[in-house]
């Protein structure tokens, strides 16, 4: 195959994601100037909307923190060499686990509910990536559809559930009761709070610093340990891993179920840290989401981190938006996820090329 | 006689059901035997479902919408294809692209054209569906409910888009399999090395493809916001595309097969409806949510393996390049 172009790491890691996100940003705005709205005044209200005050910015960083769960998930498998489209019913099955935990053990301390419901939160994600991966491993079925397919499966099973099973008695919409008080992810603007440091409240949560840990993790794991290297030979190149002793069955199922725990902990964010229920359909589309943040994040935690930070901004900002200008919402965003996810997976070939000429002829000039 | 009843009718609203289905599942046949793998049926099809129901609603004229929603579909087709085919981009992540960019871009124009919370407005007027036609003798079949009900409700009594997709499958295995063009499609499916020596373009032939699967994915979102429902209301396809993909591969990527799984995954889905609550002998109520589920079941089972076994074509997924 034709070589990809080369790029230095600056440009790679920095330079091609900020061209990418500038084309997704520019059609967006030429979208809301074909709504009849200035794109200008939109960004400037989404910029202040997101980091204007305490209470926006603790949003942003919520979001922010779901969107790195679901954006590692997909970075791991993708070193595997697997597309994981399956994140949105992990996390949704991921939440069960989370939920059963918090419902079930309410009233225990919390120093031993959170953990609980953390590891169940990963426990019943893992366990739904399984499937496809087992499929995948060991009867080659592609593990796109497998796992498409698992979303509706899941939906359609928390549905059952929640509709007739784990649904308050004596209540219309399909909720669970509220959680007992052990079972609750402490608020920053709490914490903060108790140090004297007032914060305004919003749904930010010590769910975070996982967020963070799992970012610190998934580098360790990847890049610093044997298991993280065959995942990537696996990735890079099946036939040279059996070569090297290294089981691509194996491999695959591993790389899926850490990437469905990941997911999994999303609920550990939104259910422990906000809803404190389960409700219906409470991923909200956070699963694809992580597919373009992983992308946009070149697969690394630092670029995942730094893009669920945007996207965290942009559905915050996109929210806020529609109170100014109530032609534009957070439908706006959903159009820029999918630009951005066009961008810097599927086109990412259309810049790198004239990238790679640009930046090779400032650096060698032709011979004479 | 009222079971009669109860399973024309069921059989009715299974074809209702299924239409948007075939067509779409036909769509990605075409461009999955060339080799390019089409998820992005669900995003054609509701981008589609947006244009027809859009100028249907402004300029009064049902067919004027199915030309929108035709040219919509294929442009993103194109642009698919532009990623991936010329690009030699991943196709799966071109395709979820383009299904969370119209999932975004159709309700916001909705919204800011329409003003009515990311809706089309109602489509009342004149010409602006595509509605039943009734065969002659309908009503006099009626009358005589034994079989003649079978007449009025199976056969006549549809829209033309329902008849166009019967029409479709012949069609697409006459082309697949008796036709020059057919011939070359599948194997640029499973080997575009092959055809390539042979001295013909296998960047071409994936452009026709995805032309093809465009040109479908238009006439099933216009069937779904012009014909069945009487406008565009937010995700409206709601998964009816990768359902349409399942269908594919429970067909194992052939016409007549793929026809019959749309047909079991519509009845299946017009049966949950009526379903509802209905204790079965033996196995008591089934919850609707499992009928829901069943299709994607029976595909990830298909996969696996374990009921038949599904090979998709050799070359599907991996970009062609001359190079190589």
């Amino acid at each position: 195959m034709k070589a990809r172009a080369r790029l230095p790491l600056w440009a790679e890691y920095g330079l091609l994601p900020a061209v990418n996100l500038c084309a997704a940003l520019l059609i967006s705005g030429a979208v809301i100037r074909l709504i009849g709205e200035s794109p200008w005044e939109a960004f400037k209200l989404m910029v202040t909307g997101a980091f204007g005050a305490q209470d926006s910015i603790g949003y942003t960083l919520f979001y922010a923190t779901d969107f790195v769960f679901t954006g590692l998930a997909v970075a791991v498998a993708f070193h595997a060499g697997l597309f994981n489209i399956g994140g949105e019913g992990q996390a949704y099955i991921g939440g069960l686990g989370v939920g059963l935990v918090c419902l079930a053990c309410g009233s225990w301390s919390p120093w031993i509910v959170v953990p609980l419901g953390i590891g169940a939160g990963c426990l019943f994600g893992a366990a739904w990536a399984f499937v496809p991966a087992w499929l995948q491993a060991r009867r080659g079925s592609h593990i796109v559809i497998t796992t498409i397919m698992s979303n509706f499966i899941a939906s359609a099973l928390m549905t059952y559930l929640l509709v007739n099973v784990l649904i308050k008695p004596g209540q219309q919409s399909p909720e669970t009761r509220e959680f007992g008080a052990g079972a609750v992810m402490p608020a920053v603007d709490a914490v903060l709070g108790k140090f004297g440091i007032p914060f305004a409240p919003s749904p930010f949560n010590l769910a975070s610093l996982l967020a963070l840990a799992a970012c610190l993790a998934v580098w360790v794991f990847i890049w610093r340990t044997r298991w993280g290297y065959a995942l990537r030979v696996v990735g890079q190149n099946p036939r040279a891993a059996v070569y090297a002793g290294i089981s691509p069955e194996r491999t695959i199922i591993v790389a899926m179920l850490i990437s469905g725990g990941l997911a999994g902990c999303l609920g550990v964010n939104e259910l422990m840290g906000s809803q404190h229920r389960i409700l219906l359909d409470f991923p909200g589309g956070a699963g694809f989401v992580g597919i373009a943040v992983a992308l946009m994040g070149r697969n690394h935690p630092l670029g995942i981190l730094a893009a669920a930070l945007l996207f965290g901004a942009l559905y915050q900002g996109g929210s806020e938006l529609s109170f100014d200008m109530p032609h534009v919402n957070r439908d706006m965003v959903v159009l820029i996820q999918g630009l951005v996810i066009l961008f810097c997976g599927a086109m990412e070939n259309v810049f790198r090329a004239p990238l790679a000429a640009l930046l090779g002829s400032a650096r060698r000039p032709s011979p004479p | 006689m009222d079971a009669f009843r109860e399973l024309i009718l069921l059989l009715a609203s299974t074809i209702r059901v299924a239409t948007p289905l075939v067509l779409a599942a036909i769509a990605g046949l075409f461009s999955e035997r060339s080799g390019l793998i089409d998820l992005g049926l669900e995003g054609k099809m509701l981008a589609a479902a947006f244009a027809s129901a859009a100028v249907s609603a402004v300029t009064g004229s049902a067919w004027l919408g199915l030309g929108a929603g035709i040219a919509t579909a294929t442009a993103l087709a194109l642009l698919i294809a532009f990623a991936c085919v010329t690009h030699r981009g991943n196709q799966v992540v071109a395709a979820m692209a383009v299904n969370i960019m119209v999932a975004g871009l159709a309700p916001a124009l909705a919204l800011a054209w329409f003003d009515q919370g990311g809706q089309t407005p109602q489509l009342e007027g004149p010409g602006q569906r595509f509605l039943g036609i009734a065969w002659p003798g309908e009503l006099l079949a009626r009358r005589h409910p034994f079989p003649g009900l079978a007449y009025s409700e199976l056969l006549s009594g549809h829209n033309l888009i329902v008849y166009f997709a019967a029409a479709l499958v012949p069609a697409s295995a006459w082309v697949l399999y008796r036709t020059r063009f057919g011939l070359r499609l599948r194997a640029v499916g499973e080997n575009p090395l092959a055809v390539d020596t042979a001295g013909i373009s296998v960047n071409a032939l994936r452009y026709q493809a995805s032309l093809i699967s465009g040109v479908l994915c238009g006439v099933a979102g216009t069937y779904l916001s012009t014909a069945a429902s009487a406008g565009f209301v937010r995700d409206m396809t709601a998964g009816k595309g990768y359902l349409a993909l399942a269908a594919l591969i429970f067909g194992k990527w052939r016409p007549y097969p793929t026809l019959l799984a749309c047909l079991l995954f519509a009845f299946a889905d017009a049966g949950a409806a009526r379903l509802q609550g209905v204790a079965l002998p033996l196995v008591g109520v089934i919850p609707v949510q499992f009928i829901i589920a069943l299709p994607y079941i029976l595909t990830i089972l298909l996969l696996a393996g374990f009921v038949g076994a599904a090979v998709a074509p050799k070359a599907i997924g991996v970009p062609y390049s001359k190079e190589k």
